[in-house]
């Protein structure tokens, strides 16, 4: 519990960050106030974005938003602020079962490439081109393949499809920083746990292992922040009901009737992201004995 | 008792084709058991090879090695020895006690045994006080005791160090080395011991082997009389005679092999 209390340089990192956020408002009305409202355009292109109140809402309509009941006069009125929430959640759970996958597959790629040399050289490339073939595609057609596919007796469910892309986005941070920790031990430890005649395995374990949390916590954020990203554009492509991407096709298609709207689920979104991240803080506070001398 | 080590007919070379280096030719050795040997040469002669090819970490490109009456291999698997670097390699997220545990439990001793077993030998190198702490709280000096400690956790017949002390001040070393003189009066181990340092040699063993470069090979081995180690030998005549002796061997003006 300790090591929870903020201290001195962690609140002012608190402080500064909330002085961040207010700024970021402060400007986003102070650019809608002076700018004109066609933006601005060099010949035909638009350089500066639009400030009228259809393009640029203004924050007190952003956040008014979330108070609004979602269906207009419903039997049920359920608001944008709950149906954001509950959207969220379902999404960050998508992310969560994508990103627990794709680590795991990505730590014994890692793990793999440490032991056969060949493997590194052989796969890596592999791994980083996988991640430049676009996710608007590659969604559709994974959902395609699932339709019909049936694993272990369980049927393929459309929201797999989804967490399957959050894996692929997430494995290869995870596979990257989790190679570079288990190479990371200097050659006289290496060299010792030879001497005390260790297995790979026990060297992994003992050695390896530990030595690679420095470098694997940044690596599951990356990942973390990955996963999400890819829930959302998957959920997006595939219009997965339920989801937060479903939430912002839906509020953009209404935004000629209530701009406003659309930003609360990407709000939604970008807190989504946050939570995914904070959540490896946690681990990382956790593993903290691993994480290398103080100086 | 077996010898600790016998070194017969050793070549090691490295690469091949004319850019090939030749960094051992033809090396003898035989370390007697409790025996203190100390390798000791210019940059190239191949004496951290030498240890490292006793210490099965590297294979030679000819002849045999026999540690503790075994082949290099199985001495290693069965942990007939223990050793020690220039840097001491501690691992950071483990404390001082569980270091030195660490080479017993890879060979699957239980934990009350290796907890007694640690003890034991912070005691011996003088650091009881620090079993909990972690190696960047320690200083250098300390550091290398502890990594001796834990060369010393399976109670090898033999130590194998590659300059353990190079990166200490003077004062620590001449220290450590009283240290060391003690742990191997106690224990008992046969130990092997590069170093770059004259003094240091001769103050530590029985004899000096002094090698030369290119190719690497065994070109003198100087005696050290039987005298008491202890700060009073530093002053004597016969450490200056033997250190006369071993700076004239490196320099090539004696030629026995």
């Amino acid at each position: 519990m300790r090591l929870l209390i903020p201290r001195a340089p962690q609140l002012k990192r608190a402080a500064w960050l909330l002085f961040a956020l207010v700024a970021l408002c402060v400007l986003w009305e102070l650019y809608k106030a002076v700018m004109p409202d066609d933006g601005v355009a060099i010949g035909d292109t638009l350089v500066l974005p639009r400030t009228d109140d259809a393009s640029m809402p203004h924050l007190a309509d952003i956040f008014g938003a979330f108070g609004d009941p979602e269906v207009a006069g419903a039997a049920q009125a359920s608001t944008v602020g709950s149906a954001v929430v509950s959207a969220a959640w379902y999404s960050l759970r998508l992310a969560f079962a994508g990103f627990v996958v794709g680590s795991l597959v990505g730590f014994a790629l890692a793990l793999l490439m440490q032991r056969v040399r060949i493997a590194e050289r052989a796969l890596m490339p592999w791994a980083v081109l996988s991640q430049t073939v676009p996710l608007i595609a590659l969604a559709p057609l994974v959902y395609g393949w699932g339709a019909n596919l049936t694993l272990f007796g369980l049927d393929w469910q459309p929201w797999m499809s989804v967490s399957a892309i959050s894996a692929y986005l997430a494995f290869v941070p995870v596979t990257v920083g989790a190679l570079r920790g288990l190479q990371s031990p200097p050659t006289v430890q290496t060299e010792l746990l030879a001497c005390y005649a260790a297995s790979w395995w026990q060297t992994v374990v003992h050695l390896r292992l530990p030595a690679s949390v420095p470098y694997l916590i940044p690596a599951l954020k990356l990942g973390a922040a990955a996963a999400v990203i890819g829930a959302i554009v998957a959920e997006i492509s595939t219009g997965l009901a339920g989801g937060i991407g479903r939430l912002i096709i839906t509020y953009a298609q209404q935004a000629t009737g209530d701009p406003a709207r659309v930003f609360a689920p990407i709000i939604g979104a970008a807190v989504m992201g946050i939570i995914a991240v904070g959540s490896i803080t946690v681990v990382d506070i956790a593993l903290r004995r691993y994480q290398g001398a103080e100086v | 008792m077996t010898d600790a080590v016998i070194v017969t007919g050793v070549d090691k070379r490295f690469g091949t084709g004319p850019t090939a280096v030749q960094a051992l030719d033809g090396v003898d050795l035989v370390v007697g058991p409790g025996e203190f040997v100390s390798l000791i040469g210019p940059s190239g002669c191949g004496k951290s090879t030498l240890l490292r090819i006793i210490a099965d970490l590297i294979p030679p490109t000819a002849g045999t090695v026999v540690v503790a009456g075994k082949a290099v291999g199985t001495a290693r698997l069965d942990q007939e020895y223990g050793i020690a670097f220039q840097q001491s390699g501690l691992l950071e997220w483990r404390t001082v006690r569980s270091n030195i545990e660490l080479p017993l439990q890879l060979s699957g001793m239980g934990r009350a045994e290796r907890r007694a077993r640690a003890m034991e030998l912070l005691e011996l190198v003088g650091l009881a006080e620090f079993a909990d702490h972690h190696p960047s709280q320690l200083s250098g000096g300390m550091q290398q005791r502890v990594a001796i400690a834990r060369a010393l956790a399976p109670s090898p017949a033999l130590l194998l160090m590659d300059e353990p002390f190079g990166a200490l001040d003077e004062m620590t070393r001449e220290r450590m080395q009283t240290e060391l003189i003690r742990i191997c009066a106690e224990t008992g181990a046969a130990v092997v011991f590069v170093t770059h340092s004259i003094p240091e040699a001769v103050f530590l063993s029985r004899r000096v082997v002094v090698m030369s470069p290119r190719p690497g090979r065994i070109t003198a081995v100087i005696e050290v009389p039987e005298v008491t180690r202890n700060e009073d030998f530093r002053e004597d005549e016969r450490f200056y005679a033997a250190v006369t002796e071993v700076r004239e061997a490196l320099r090539g003006r004696l030629a026995t092999a």
